[in-house]
C-alpha cells in the first residue's frame, strides 16, 4: 500500500512506536552498555568517537534533515563549545559543569549572530555563509593566544562528578553515550511537537506554510540554534576527554563528516542518522586494512550507496 | 464597516501593470466572488491580501485593522486565511499533520516545553491534534487521517486544503478555484461545503472560479476582474447582463 506512510510521531500517537525500530533500538542500546566491560581500549576509543558523531549528527539533523537547511559549517559549534569549555577550565579555573550553560549561550549568540540575517534569505546563501564561519572560527582559534593558536590549547580541567573523576576512556565513554541518549530523547520530544512539525512544514514547502500562519525565519532560526547548542555541548566533553584542543579539530573536513553522517544513514529520522554517525565513525577504522587505497574505497562505497540507496541506508519515508 | 476593504490596490513587476487601483469590499458573513479572464490578475489579488506580494499602493484592512504589507504568518494570524490554486499540500506528510499546521498560529508551546513534556504542552498537543480532527470530519476526510496528503484524490486534496486554511480559525477565507479540476459531483458537493462553512461556522468565503454557474449558484455579490481592473462588482444578476462583463468573456474567454 502505497500511500500507507509512516506518521510523523506526535506526542499523542504513542501506537506508531514502530517495534521494528524499538526491539533493534533496544537490543543496541543494551550492546552500547555493556561494551566497554568486553572490549579493548582501542575499541572503546573508536566507540567513544562513534558516540561523540551520533551526538553531532542528530544535532546537524535538527538543521539539515527536520529544517531543510544546508549548514557546511557546523564544526563552528563544535569549536565554540570545545574552545568555551577549555578556556574556563584551563585559564579560568572553571568547574566544567559550569561551563557548559556558558558555552551553549555562547553557542546562541553565534548561531544568531550567523543565522539571523542569512535565514531570511534564500537557502543557499545559508551554505555558502556557514561554509565561511567554519573557516572564520578555525581561523580565529589559531590566531588568538587565549586559545592558544595553532598548537591549541592543551591543559584542560578533567571533570569530577560527586567526588569521581572521569579520566579513563570507559569514563568517557559512558559520559558520551549518556548524552547520545540526552540528545535523542531531546529530538525525539521536538520533533512530535508544535515547533518540530513546523520545521517539517517549512521544510516542504516554505510558501504553504507562511501562508497557514507559520513564521518560516523564527522557525528555521530556532532549528539552526538548537543544532548549534547539542554541538556546543558535544564540544564541551570533547575539550574534556581530550584535555588538548587545537583548530585542526574543526575543520571543513570535520564539518563534511558530520554532515555525511547525516546524509549517508537516511537524512531526518534518528536511528538512520545514528546508523549514519556510527558509519562515518567506523568506516576510517575498518578500511585500515586497504592502506593507501583507503580513500579510493571510502569514495567508491559512497557513490555506491549514492547510486543504490539515494535518501540513505535507513530512510525516512517521508522523504 | 466591512470585513475586508482593499483600497486603490496597485501592483506591478517591472513595467507590467498587474492591478490597477482595485477598491472593493467583502461584508461579515458573506459569501463572494472574484472572476475574470485567465492572466486578469485575480490570484495576484489573493497574494497581496495574504502578503506574499507587496503592492505598490493603496490599502487592505481586515475587520478594520490595517494588514497591507505586514508578512503572511502575521495575516494569517490576524484571520485571513487561504487556499492555493495549484493545490500547495505537505504531501510527504499525513493529512493529520496538514490538517495540524493550521493551528500553529493558535497554539504557543515551543522547544523547552516540548522537551520537558510539560503537562500543559501536551494538554495544548492533545487540543491541537483534537481541532484538526474535527475539520477532517467537517470537510469528511477523517477516515484518511493517517494516509499521507499527496495520496489522497484530487478533490479530497482540495477538501484538505480547506480544512488545513480552517483549521487556523479565519475570519475570512480565500478559496483560489477550488472547483477546478472536480467532475460534476464534486463540484456540488463543494457548494454544498462552502455553504456549509459559511453557515455553521460564520466565516466569510471570497473565492476565485471561473465555472459560472457554481459562482452565480454561490454568490451574494461579484466582483470582475479584466486586464489588472475591477470591471463589474455587484450582484449576480447585474453582473450577469453587465454589457462590459459580456465583452470581456466574449471577447477573451476560451
Ligand atoms: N510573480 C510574478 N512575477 C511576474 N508577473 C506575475 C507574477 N505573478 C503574476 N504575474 C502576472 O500577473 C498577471 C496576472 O496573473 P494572475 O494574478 O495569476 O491572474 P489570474 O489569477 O487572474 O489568472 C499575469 O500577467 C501574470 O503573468
Ligand atoms: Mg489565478
Amino acid at each position: 500500500m502505497i500511500d500507507e506512510v509512516r506518521t510523523m510521531p506526535t506526542a499523542v500517537q504513542p501506537q506508531l512506536m514502530r517495534w521494528s525500530v524499538v526491539l533493534p533500538g533496544l537490543a543496541a542500546l543494551a550492546a552500547a552498555l555493556v561494551l566497554p566491560q568486553f572490549a579493548n581500549g582501542y575499541v572503546t576509543e573508536v566507540a567513544t568517537t562513534a558516540l561523540l558523531y551520533v551526538v553531532l549528527c542528530l544535532g546537524l539533523n535538527i538543521v539539515v534533515g527536520y529544517a531543510g537547511l544546508l549548514d557546511l559549517g557546523y564544526a563552528a559549534f563544535f569549536a565554540v563549545g570545545a574552545y568555551t569549555s577549555g578556556i574556563l577550565t584551563a585559564e579560568f579555573g572553571f568547574n566544567f559543569w559550569l561551563t557548559i550553560p556558558v558555552a551553549m549561550a555562547a553557542a546562541c549568540v553565534a548561531g544568531i549572530i550567523i543565522g539571523a540575517p542569512t535565514l531570511r534569505l534564500r537557502s543557499d546563501y545559508l551554505a555558502i555563509v556557514t561554509l565561511g564561519f567554519g573557516e572564520i572560527v578555525r581561523i580565529i582559534a589559531r590566531n588568538l593566544d587565549i586559545t592558544g593558536g595553532a598548537s591549541g590549547l592543551i591543559g584542560i580541567e578533567r571533570p569530577e562528578i560527586f567526588g569521581f573523576r572521569l579520566m579513563q576512556v570507559q569514563h568517557f565513554y559512558y559520559a558520551f553515550l549518556v548524552l547520545a541518549l540526552l540528545t535523542a530523547f531531546v529530538c525525539l520530544s521536538v520533533e512530535r511537537s508544535r515547533m518540530g512539525r513546523a520545521w517539517f512544514y517549512v521544510r516542504y514547502d516554505e510558501d504553504a506554510a507562511a501562508g497557514i500562519g507559520i513564521n518560516r525565519v523564527t522557525a528555521k532560526l530556532q532549528a539552526y540554534m538548537m543544532g548549534a547548542v547539542i554541538a556546543s555541548v558535544a564540544g564541551c566533553l570533547y575539550a574534556a576527554k581530550m584535555t588538548a584542543i587545537s583548530p585542526e579539530s574543526f575543520t571543513f573536513n570535520q564539518s563534511l563528516l558530520i554532515l555525511l553522517g547525516v546524509v549517508l544513514g537516511g537524512i531526518g529520522r534518528i536511528p538512520g542518522v545514528v546508523l549514519g554517525a556510527v558509519l562515518v565513525a567506523l568506516l576510517p577504522e575498518v578500511l585500515r586494512g586497504a592502506g593507501t587505497y583507503r580513500p579510493l574505497v571510502t569514495a567508491v562505497a559512497l557513490l555506491a550507496i549514492m547510486l543504490f540507496r539515494p535518501n540513505g541506508l535507513w530512510p525516512d519515508k517521508r522523504v | 464597516m466591512a470585513l475586508l476593504e482593499v483600497r486603490d490596490l496597485r501592483l506591478s513587476f517591472g513595467g507590467l501593470k498587474v492591478l490597477h487601483d482595485i477598491s472593493f469590499s467583502v461584508e461579515k458573513g458573506a459569501i463572494n466572488s472574484l472572476i475574470g479572464p485567465n492572466g486578469a490578475g485575480k490570484t495576484s489579488l489573493f497574494n497581496c491580501l495574504t502578503g506574499f506580494y507587496k503592492p505598490k499602493g493603496g490599502s487592505i484592512s481586515l475587520g478594520g485593522r490595517p494588514i497591507t504589507g505586514l508578512p503572511p504568518h502575521r495575516i494569517t494570524a490576524l484571520g485571513l486565511a487561504r487556499t492555493f490554486q495549484n493545490i500547495r499540500l505537505f504531501k510527504e506528510m499525513t493529512v493529520l499533520e496538514n490538517a495540524m499546521s493550521g493551528q500553529h498560529c493558535r497554539s504557543r508551546h515551543g522547544i523547552m516545553s516540548a522537551i520537558l513534556h510539560l503537562p500543559a504542552q501536551r494538554r495544548e498537543e492533545e487540543a491541537i491534534r483534537a481541532t484538526a480532527m474535527r475539520w477532517l470530519d467537517f470537510v469528511g476526510i477523517e477516515q484518511h487521517a493517517h494516509r499521507r496528503a499527496g495520496g489522497l484524490s484530487y478533490g479530497d486534496q482540495r477538501r484538505l486544503e480547506l480544512a488545513r486554511a480552517l483549521a487556523s480559525t479565519p475570519e475570512l477565507i480565500l478559496l483560489d478555484e477550488p472547483a477546478a479540476g472536480l467532475n460534476e459531483r464534486e463540484k456540488l458537493d463543494l457548494v454544498h461545503l462552502i455553504r456549509r462553512i459559511r453557515d455553521e461556522t460564520g466565516v466569510t468565503v471570497l473565492l476565485i472560479e471561473h465555472d459560472m454557474g457554481l459562482v452565480m449558484q454561490l454568490s451574494e455579490k461579484i466582483v470582475v476582474f479584466d486586464y489588472g481592473q475591477k470591471i463589474a462588482d455587484g450582484p449576480p444578476e447585474a453582473v450577469r447582463t453587465d454589457p462590459r462583463v459580456i465583452e470581456a468573456y466574449l471577447g477573451t474567454e476560451e
